[in-house]
C-alpha cells in the first residue's frame, strides 16, 4: 500500500482516496444517506429549496429532497455508467484491435476503416445522435457513449499488437504450429493489458462527463432517478438564487472527473509513457 | 526420392522494374534421414530460403521455381499447411523464441495441444518425455520454469523439444549454435545428430560456420549471392572443393593457415541484391575468372555425387 502511494505521488494518492471514498458512499448509499427515501426520489414538498442548514447540509431541491442524499444516490448511477462505458468500449474495441493488428492485410484495412468512420465524428455529437435515436435511459446512454469510445481502444490495442507480432517468440509459436487463437489469447492479449488498463483509468473521468452531459441534455437518465448531470440541468432554472441546487452535483462531477484524470496520469507516469493517446 | 527437391528457386521483392533479388537461383536437394548444411555469408539467401520452405515469406515476396517439392508435394501450394505439422524450425536465438512471461510447461502444452489429440495429463507426460529426450536432466523442474531461469543450452533444448512435439519429420535449424558458447553448441549439434538417427528426422542446418558443417552434416549446399554454387557430400566438399568460392571459403578458415600468418580473405564484396548478374555471380572476386565468366551463366557440372556451377574445366587427378 505504501509502495503504491509512493508511486502515485501526493496528487495521485489524494485522487485515489477521493475515488475510493465516493465509491464507498455509492455502495453503502442506503446506510450513509441521511434521507434514503428522498435519495431514491420521494418528494418532500414542505421543505422545498431550503438553503444549506444543519438538517440539510447541501440544501434541498425544488421537490424538497435532501441534496446530500441525492448526490450520494447519484454516485451509484454515475459510477455504474462510467464503468459500463469503459467496459463496453473495451469489449468492442479490444477484439477489433487484436484481430486487425494480428492478421493485418485486408482484415486490418476493413476493420480500421470502420474504426475511422466512428472517429470522424465529434464524440459528443455522435453520442447525442445515438442517444436521441435510441431514446433516454441509462442503458441507452451507456451504449451511445461507448459507440463513440471504442475506436480509441481498437487503435491502442492494434498498435500494441503490431509491436508484439514482430517478437521472435510469436513467430516461433507460429512456426511450431500453435493456433492463431492460442497465440492471440495467450501470447498477445496479456501483454496488451497494461497500456489498456491505463487508458481505461484515464477514460473513466471523460466517460463520466459525457454521460453527465447526455443526462444534462435530457438524453440520459430520467427523473426520479438521481443523476448528477440531470440534477445540474434541473438546478439551472434556480441558479444563481438557489445556487446549491446546481452547485452540489456540479462540483461533485468536477472533483471526481479531476480525480480520475490525475490518477490516470499518475498511473501512466509509472508506465513510462505507454498508453499515451492524444484525445 | 529426396525429401526436399528445389530447382531454380528465385525470390524477389520490390517493384517489377527494379526488383531486389533475395534469392536468384537456388537448387537444394535433401535426402531423408540426413543433416544437410546450407552454407553462405550473410545476405546470400540462406535464411530466406528456409523461410520459403516454411511458407513464412512476407506477402510482398514473389517466389518462382522450376521445382519446389517436399515429399512430392508442391510447397508453393502447401507450405503453410505443412508448417508446424511436418516442418518445424529451430531459431538462432532460443531466448527470443520462448515467451518470457509463460512457463515452459504452458508453451510445450500449447504445441502439443495443436498437434496431438492427447488429454491434458498425457500431454504433460509427453512434454516431460520430450524434454528428457533432448537431454534435460530434470524435465519436471524445467516445465515449471520461465525461460530466463534456464541457461542458453537448456533453452535451445526446450526449443528442440518443442520442434519434436510438433511431430515434424523435417526440421530447419537456422544457426542453432550461434547464440551459444562453443562447448554448449557442440552438445546441441550432437543432440541433433542423435535425434536424426533415433527419430528418422531430416534436418536442414543453416549456418555460416564450416566447422558446424564438418562436425554434423552429411551433405551440404554452398550459396553465394542467392545462387547455389556447389553441393555434395560433406567429406568430398571439404576435401576436394570444386568451385573457386568454396575453395576460397575453406582457405579462409584459421586452421588452413600456419600460425602467425595473415588469414586468407576474399577480396571485394558480395554483389548488391539490386544488381543484374549476367555471368557467374562470383566472377568479380574470383582469382581464376576468365572473360567468359562475366558474360555467360556457368554450366552445371557433376562428377557423380558432387555438383557445382563453374566455367572452369574440372582438372582430374
Amino acid at each position: 500500500m505504501r509502495d503504491l502511494l509512493k508511486r502515485l505521488g501526493w496528487a495521485g494518492s489524494i485522487s485515489l482516496f477521493i475515488i475510493i471514498f465516493v465509491a464507498l458512499l455509492a455502495i453503502f448509499a442506503p446506510a450513509v444517506a441521511p434521507f434514503p427515501a428522498q435519495g431514491l426520489g420521494a418528494p418532500n414538498i414542505a421543505d422545498k429549496l431550503t438553503p444549506p442548514s444543519a438538517e440539510y447540509w447541501l440544501g434541498t431541491d425544488h421537490l424538497g429532497r435532501d441534496m446530500v442524499s441525492r448526490v450520494i444516490y447519484g454516485a451509484r448511477v454515475s459510477l455504474t455508467t462510467g464503468l459500463l462505458i469503459v467496459a463496453l468500449s473495451l469489449v468492442i474495441g479490444l477484439p477489433i484491435g487484436l484481430l486487425a493488428g494480428y492478421f493485418g492485410g485486408w482484415i486490418d484495412d476493413a476493420l480500421m476503416r470502420v474504426t475511422d468512420v466512428f472517429l470522424a465524428f465529434p464524440a459528443l455529437l455522435l453520442a447525442v445522435l445515438m442517444a436521441a435515436a435510441m431514446g433516454p435511459g441509462m442503458v441507452n446512454a451507456t451504449v451511445a457513449v461507448a459507440v463513440t469510445w471504442w475506436p480509441w481502444y481498437a487503435r491502442l490495442a492494434r498498435a500494441e499488437v503490431l509491436v508484439l507480432r514482430g517478437q521472435p517468440y510469436i513467430e516461433a509459436a507460429r512456426v511450431m504450429g500453435v493456433s492463431h487463437g492460442t497465440i492471440i489469447l495467450r501470447h498477445i492479449l496479456p501483454s496488451t493489458s497494461r497500456p489498456l488498463a491505463v487508458q481505461a483509468a484515464l477514460d473513466f473521468g471523460p466517460a463520466l462527463l459525457t454521460a453527465s452531459a447526455l443526462s444534462f441534455l435530457g438524453l440520459g437518465i430520467l427523473p426520479p432517478t438521481a443523476d448528477w448531470g440531470q440534477m445540474v440541468n434541473a438546478g439551472r432554472a434556480f441558479f444563481p438564487l438557489r445556487w446549491w441546487y446546481a452547485a452540489a452535483p456540479g462540483v461533485t462531477i468536477f472533483v471526481l472527473a479531476l480525480a480520475f484524470s490525475v490518477l490516470g496520469d499518475a498511473l501512466r507516469g509509472d508506465d513510462g509513457g505507454q498508453g499515451d493517446v492524444a484525445r | 526420392m529426396s525429401l526436399v527437391e528445389i530447382k531454380g528457386l528465385s525470390i524477389r521483392f520490390g517493384s517489377l522494374h527494379n526488383p531486389i533479388h533475395a534469392v536468384r537461383r537456388v537448387d537444394l536437394s535433401i535426402e531423408r534421414g540426413t543433416i544437410h548444411g546450407l552454407i553462405g555469408e550473410s545476405g546470400c539467401g540462406k535464411t530466406i530460403s528456409g523461410m520459403a520452405l516454411l511458407g513464412l515469406l512476407p506477402q510482398s515476396a514473389r517466389v518462382s521455381a522450376d521445382a519446389f517439392r517436399f515429399d512430392g508435394l508442391n510447397l508453393l501450394d502447401v507450405a503453410k499447411s505443412l508448417r508446424g505439422r511436418r516442418i518445424a524450425m529451430i531459431s538462432q536465438d532460443p531466448a527470443a523464441a520462448l515467451n518470457p512471461v509463460l512457463r515452459i510447461g504452458r508453451q510445450m502444452d500449447d504445441v502439443l495441444k495443436s498437434h496431438s489429440g492427447l488429454p491434458r495429463f498425457q500431454r504433460r507426460a509427453a512434454a516431460e518425455e520430450l524434454l528428457a529426450a533432448t537431454g534435460l536432466a530434470d524435465p519436471r523442474r524445467v516445465l515449471k520454469s520461465y525461460a530466463h531461469q534456464l541457461s542458453g543450452g537448456m533453452q535451445q533444448r526446450v526449443v528442440i523439444a518443442q520442434a519434436l512435439a510438433t511431430g515434424a519429420d523435417f526440421i530447419i535449424a537456422d544457426e542453432p549454435t550461434t547464440a551459444l558458447d562453443v562447448t554448449v553448441g557442440a552438445q546441441v549439434l550432437a543432440l541433433l545428430k542423435r535425434l536424426v538417427q533415433e527419430r528418422a528426422l531430416t534436418v536442414l542446418m543453416i549456418t555460416h560456420d564450416m566447422d558446424v558443417v564438418a562436425e554434423c552434416c552429411d551433405s551440404a549446399t554452398v550459396l553465394y549471392a542467392g545462387h547455389t554454387v556447389e553441393a555434395g557430400r560433406t567429406d568430398e566438399l571439404l576435401a576436394a572443393p570444386r568451385h573457386p568460392y568454396t575453395q576460397a571459403l575453406l582457405a579462409a578458415l584459421p586452421d588452413a593457415v600456419a600460425k602467425g600468418e595473415r588469414l586468407a580473405s576474399i577480396e571485394g564484396h558480395i554483389p548488391s541484391p539490386f544488381a543484374v548478374i549476367e555471368g557467374c555471380p562470383f566472377a568479380p572476386r574470383c582469382a581464376s575468372a576468365m572473360a567468359v565468366c562475366r558474360q555467360a551463366k556457368p554450366p552445371e557440372r557433376d562428377d557423380g555425387n558432387h555438383c557445382w556451377t563453374c566455367h572452369l574445366e574440372p582438372h582430374h587427378g
